[in-house]
């Protein structure tokens, strides 16, 4: 009995070799899971990267669903979104998959984010690593934007007419640059048509191909943590870093684990609170797009409220789409306004921890008060947060290389 | 790349010709793909001028059409209302319309080729909301100086009766008022200058 089932092992190998003489799989996968030492001290904050990554699995495999029955015309769009939810079998669980997966895709890259922030990932020699993960980050704004807009209710209408008339701001060739975005003198079929073609198609390839260079790039220094020492400056006699582990399958299980999690308040959402109280589906997005009658209470989703907040907090035209913008570019300098000589908060003084508390409150309450109707006291409160929001980045610019730091560990500790 | 017995400067100068040609080549080739962008000849054919009857439009009454996809407001105001509005000077931005957009013959306090009838694209100068129609005299909880008017849900831009920006908002300029005509009394094209104006 035995010899069969051996033979069969024997041409199973032969096959295996077969493949891997031809497509490097064995060796693709030690230089980049068996063969990768991580360091060994990650917490928390290091489950965010592979879920973004699952995050974007399901957003693809739903997106790919919902394309098979969502209509991309503006007299149609509507209903069949409709028609999905009520219609089409399992058409509400594919769509609220989506449109959960969509908020969740922001919540966990808020956290990545703010995991660099906090233990100086994006520091030397990481600086691209966070400029691809900057330029993810925009990549997935426009997608979200554009992904909003393919309803076709009311929130999509005013929320692409706001947003493309932002670009209108821009002296001189704002006017002309709105008219080539909307295709037409208004927001119509043909905006949302070519709209259902960047969020199908090109905004997703482009993502694709950026997080492909952030791995790439991360890969080539591997990863930072939550101590900020580079472990590669102590290896052993085989030239494995002492405080490193291999990534399979010390990090693969772990972040199993994270996974598990993760799908379990995934689905709770899911199933019992889709729309999140109108947080995640706006509730004048379920009345159909109409052109004479703006909703009384405008507002993006959540996850862009804190650059909203900035927007409205300044009464000019021009001057608040500049702060706008300026509040996301400015984060791309990140590595460069952190020149304190240690990377991670646990060896930063206190300087820094209110700092970036300041900063944490600010970002938060903007995105509260970017939901808000807008009294005139949330005006000025808007202003204050606005001047912390920026304070952040020109305090740590002339603070970090004299803030108070404490020694470094030799080794990781944990 | 070998570089014995190369001519090196040959060499650039080949590498520097063929990119420059192919980069301008790849530019020309992005203007079919640029231009597919722009409002096609079918969405720049749909501007046909509209006609709005006045008869049925009461005094203080708004009425809102459609005009090459924009909102277009037509309000018939009181004579009251006409008074009241060199009131609110102070308050504006550009009270006498030198920075804003409309047909000469609309460059007045009224706005209007005739007061009684103002006639404004509704498109809020700021974002291109549609702003609210909030006719009440008196003061409200976002402005103290009101006289009826225009109130933004967007970003709170407020605008007289006669659509006139007010100071501190972030609409930089009055609301646009297109080009209109009236035929004989009672009706009024939009889309149209009147006949010898222009």
């Amino acid at each position: 009995m035995a010899k069969p089932a051996s033979s069969i092992a024997k041409r199973a190998d032969a096959l295996w070799n077969w493949v891997d003489s031809r497509l490097p799989v064995s060796a693709f996968w030690k230089a980049t899971m068996t063969g990768y030492h991580a360091p060994k001290n990650f917490n928390f904050w290091y489950y965010m990267g592979s879920l973004a990554l699952l995050v974007l699995v399901i957003q693809i495999l739903s997106g790919i669903f919902l394309t098979m029955h969502y209509k991309p015309s503006a007299e149609l769009a509507f209903a069949s979104v409709e028609y999905i939810m009520r219609d089409v079998e399992w058409g509400w669980f594919i769509r609220y998959l989506h449109s959960t997966g969509a908020s969740f895709f922001f919540i966990v890259v808020y956290l990545h984010m703010f995991r660099s922030l906090l233990y100086g990932s994006h520091r030397a020699p990481r600086e691209l690593v966070w400029i691809f993960g900057m330029l993810i980050y925009l990549a997935l704004m426009a997608e979200a934007f554009m992904g909003y807009v393919l309803p076709w209710g009311q929130m999509s209408y005013w929320g692409a007419q706001v947003i493309i008339n932002l670009f209108g701001a821009i002296p001189s060739i704002g006017e002309p640059l709105t008219e080539w975005i909307r295709g037409d003198f208004f927001i119509s079929d043909a905006t949302l048509n070519r709209f259902f073609a960047l969020h199908v198609i090109a905004l997703p390839l482009a993502i694709l191909g950026l997080i492909l260079m952030h791995l790439v790039a991360l890969r080539e220094n591997g990863s930072n943590n939550p101590d900020g020492v580079e472990i590669k400056a102590n290896k052993d006699e085989n030239g494995i870093p002492k405080d490193g582990i291999p990534f399979h399958p010390y990090y693969t299980i772990k972040d199993i684990f994270g996974v598990a999690m993760f799908l379990l308040l995934f689905a709770f959402i899911l199933f019992f609170w889709p729309e999140a109280g109108g947080l995640f589906l706006e509730h004048d997005n379920f009345v159909p797009a109409d052109a004479l009658v703006t909703p009384a209470h405008i507002k993006p989703v959540w996850y862009f409220t804190p650059y909203y907040a900035i927007l409205k907090a300044v009464p000019d035209k021009l001057m608040g789409v500049m702060l706008m913008g300026a509040s996301v570019v400015i984060l791309f300098f990140l590595p460069w306004l952190d020149r304190s000589p240690v990377k991670s908060i646990r060896y930063k003084g206190l300087w820094y921890k209110f700092l970036l508390g300041m900063f944490a409150i600010a970002f938060v309450r903007l995105g509260m008060l970017g939901m808000a109707e807008g009294t005139p006291a949330q005006t000025i409160e808007m202003r204050i947060w606005t001047f912390v929001y920026f304070a952040f980045f020109i305090l740590l610019f002339f603070m970090s290389p004299r803030g108070k730091t404490k020694p470094l560990p030799e080794r990781l500790t944990h | 790349m070998p570089t014995d017995g190369v001519n090196i400067k040959r060499r650039r100068f080949l590498v520097a010709t063929t990119s420059v040609v192919g980069a301008v080549g790849a530019g020309f080739t992005a203007v079919p793909f640029i231009k597919s962008w722009k409002p096609s000849a079918k969405a720049q054919a749909v501007g046909a001028p509209v006609q709005v009857n006045l008869d049925s439009l009461d005094p203080g009454q708004l009425l809102k059409v459609m005009w090459r996809g924009q909102t277009i407001g037509v309000l018939r105001r009181t004579d009251k209302t006409l008074g009241s509005l060199p009131e609110l000077d102070a308050y504006l931005k550009d009270p006498e319309s030198l920075e804003s957009d409309q047909p000469p013959y609309a460059q007045n306090e009224a706005r209007a080729l005739k007061g009684e009838f103002l006639v404004v694209n509704m498109h809020c100068t700021h974002l291109g909301c549609v702003p609210q129609f909030l006719p009440e005299v008196g003061p409200q909880p976002f402005e103290e100086h009101w006289n009826g008017g225009f109130f933004c849900p967007c970003h709170k831009s407020k605008f007289d009766m006669s659509g006139r920006v007010y100071k501190g908002v972030p609409a930089p300029t009055n609301l646009r008022i297109p080009p209109y005509s009236f035929i004989d009394g009672s009706a009024l094209v939009i889309g149209v200058n009147p006949e010898g104006a222009v």
